[in-house]
């Protein structure tokens, strides 16, 4: 029998363990920081000195508005709107058709890489590998590669973009469809349906929902992508962009970002509004 | 159509075997079903009747034996004749294994999948004919007011009989039931194995249903089958189920005793 004493004592000596453990790491996670931030050329001190730079910039890209002559301050602050909103038109163009394109893609492969529903252990690993290559390359290096081959345009933002969404989405995707209930996949394939006609009427129903949610979700990650493939040249708002920075037209810079951000925060909250209705009436389905 | 008369060896099972790691699920299985029969399988639960069953269905594959359907050997079956053998035996499952999301129809038309082109099927399109058919089988079992709702807003006994519907579509030579009542009220549970009852006399197809209740068996089927740790321990007439019979199959003879312990 254990008396409270050796309890507490027992206690103690574990807590002084922990503590000593805990600093040890905190000063080797402080030392590594260190090191680091020498290897990388980190300067508080230039940092300090020199954010004057950063309000600088953004000074300069605050437009004059004057009450008086608010209408036309604002005409020349978006003399360009016009070409602006409609090269955000393609931008948003490039985000569906690369969502959409990406969807089907990761849902005819999600099939083949969820273990339990593969036709065959090697299609399931070699489109694990793909979807992992597909999502491990950035849209960017997709972006310069496709500018390269298919020249400047949308076209190459729309395939960089689907490409990753492959990736991305695919992964997910195959998870859902893991856990699938296996009980109508059954039911359907003992009633001699082929492989995919099981996948289209045993697993696709149960996950169906999920995958919109994803993929709305996805719409608006490809949206932000989009705005800023420009800077390779693959279409939308993002060369405007570019073209500002580069040749300091600072007002300009700021006009395109507001209407970034406000067409971002626009997606976002309907997005989330449609995605919740889908999460909600799956859920409250599942519930019933 | 099959004669409705039981009438020769439709089905032949020798020596099937299949293990799960150390446990015998079957172990050497000989069995003949004839034609037009209404067989039931009874047993423990754990005893192998749902294994049977499935591997009948070529659900799962047996580790050895042979197993033949009017002298064609069902093992050997790959790819579309394979399918086309699942078309031709269909099941029925004790959860259902409807696909909740989908319209009843749309399930009883899974039933159709088999005999339907590939691209036509992905893209939903079944023909006149199938639907027809789908209609027509979900009202032989008064479920023709649900067609329309979707599979998870009916109750227990009113989705067996939609996956009923769905075997029948199938054109079957033999329906698989595998506990289709253990999950359902007495009431339900005596439409449901009406509904087996009529199809095995009205349409002549052979039905090889397993029961974890023997007074089901003794109401339903003429012949009745007991397994016991992967073995058929008994093959005879249902009435042959004396005291003595069912204390070698259960361990006891005490029939409440042995509807809780399934």
């Amino acid at each position: 029998m254990t008396s409270v004493e050796q309890v507490q004592a027992a206690w103690a000596a574990q807590r002084r363990v922990r503590l000593g453990q805990t600093a040890l790491i905190a000063v080797a996670l402080v030392v590594a920081v260190l090191i680091s931030a020498d290897l990388g050329e980190v300067d508080l001190v230039r940092l300090w000195e020199r954010s004057d730079r950063l309000g600088n910039y953004f000074g300069r890209m605050v437009p004059r508005l004057a009450w008086e002559t608010l209408a036309e301050d604002l005409a020349r602050w978006y003399r360009r709107g016009d070409r602006w909103l409609r090269e955000l038109g393609v931008t948003i163009l490039i985000a569906i058709y690369a969502t959409l394109f990406g969807m089907v893609l990761a849902v005819l492969g999600a099939f083949v890489a969820a273990r339990p529903l593969a036709p065959a252990a090697w299609a399931c690993w070699a489109m694990r590998r793909t979807f992992e290559f597909a999502r491990t390359v950035p849209e960017l290096v997709f972006a310069v590669l496709f500018v390269f081959s298919f020249g400047i345009g949308p076209l190459a933002g729309v395939l960089a973009i689907a490409l990753h969404s492959m990736g991305a989405l695919g992964k997910l995707f195959s998870e859902v469809a893991e856990n699938a209930d296996p009980e109508p996949i059954r039911g359907v394939r003992a009633t001699g349906a082929s492989w995919p006609q099981v996948m289209r009427y045993g697993a696709l129903p149960q996950v169906a929902p999920a995958f919109l949610s994803y993929g709305l979700l996805r719409f608006e990650i490809n949206v932000r992508a989009a705005s800023v493939l420009g800077f390779v040249g693959a279409g939308g708002i993002g060369q405007e962009l570019y073209t500002a920075i580069k040749s300091f037209a600072y007002t300009d810079i700021s006009a395109i970002a507001l209407m970034l951000i406000v067409s971002v925060t626009v997606i976002d909250v309907v997005s989330e509004r449609l995605r919740h209705r889908l999460i909600g009436a799956a859920s409250l389905r599942a519930a019933a | 159509m099959a004669d409705p008369a039981p009438s020769g060896t439709f089905l032949r099972l020798e020596g099937i075997t299949k293990t799960y790691g150390a446990a015998r699920a079957l172990d050497g299985v000989t069995l003949e079903v004839a034609r037009g029969e209404m067989t039931a399988v009874i047993g423990r639960s754990g005893a192998g009747k749902s294994t049977l069953l499935t591997v009948i269905n070529r659900l799962i594959d047996p580790d050895a034996g042979r197993m033949t359907c009017e002298g064609r050997d069902i093992l050997a079956l790959r790819g579309r004749a394979l399918r086309d053998w699942r078309r031709r035996c269909a099941m029925v499952f004790q959860r259902f294994n409807l696909v909740s999301r989908l319209p009843v129809l749309t399930n009883v038309m899974t039933g159709r999948l088999a005999m339907r082109p590939l691209i036509p099927s992905l893209l939903g399109l079944f023909t006149d004919e199938d639907r027809a058919a789908a209609i027509e089988a979900l009202v032989a079992l008064d479920m023709g007011p649900h067609a329309l709702k979707r599979a998870d807003e009916l109750s227990g006994g009113q989705q067996q009989r939609v996956a009923i519907a769905r075997a029948l579509v199938q054109e079957p030579q033999i329906v698989l039931a595998d506990e289709p009542v253990a999950s359902l009220d007495p009431r339900n549970a005596e439409a449901v194995m009406e509904a087996l009852a009529r199809i095995n006399r009205d349409r002549g197809i052979t039905v090889l249903i397993n029961l974890h209740s023997v007074a089901l068996a003794r109401a339903y089927c003429r012949r009745s089958v007991a397994m016991s740790a992967g073995r058929i321990v008994y093959d005879g007439p249902t009435e042959g189920l004396t005291p003595p019979v069912l204390e070698r199959i259960y361990g006891t003879a005490d029939l409440d005793a042995i509807e809780d312990a399934a």
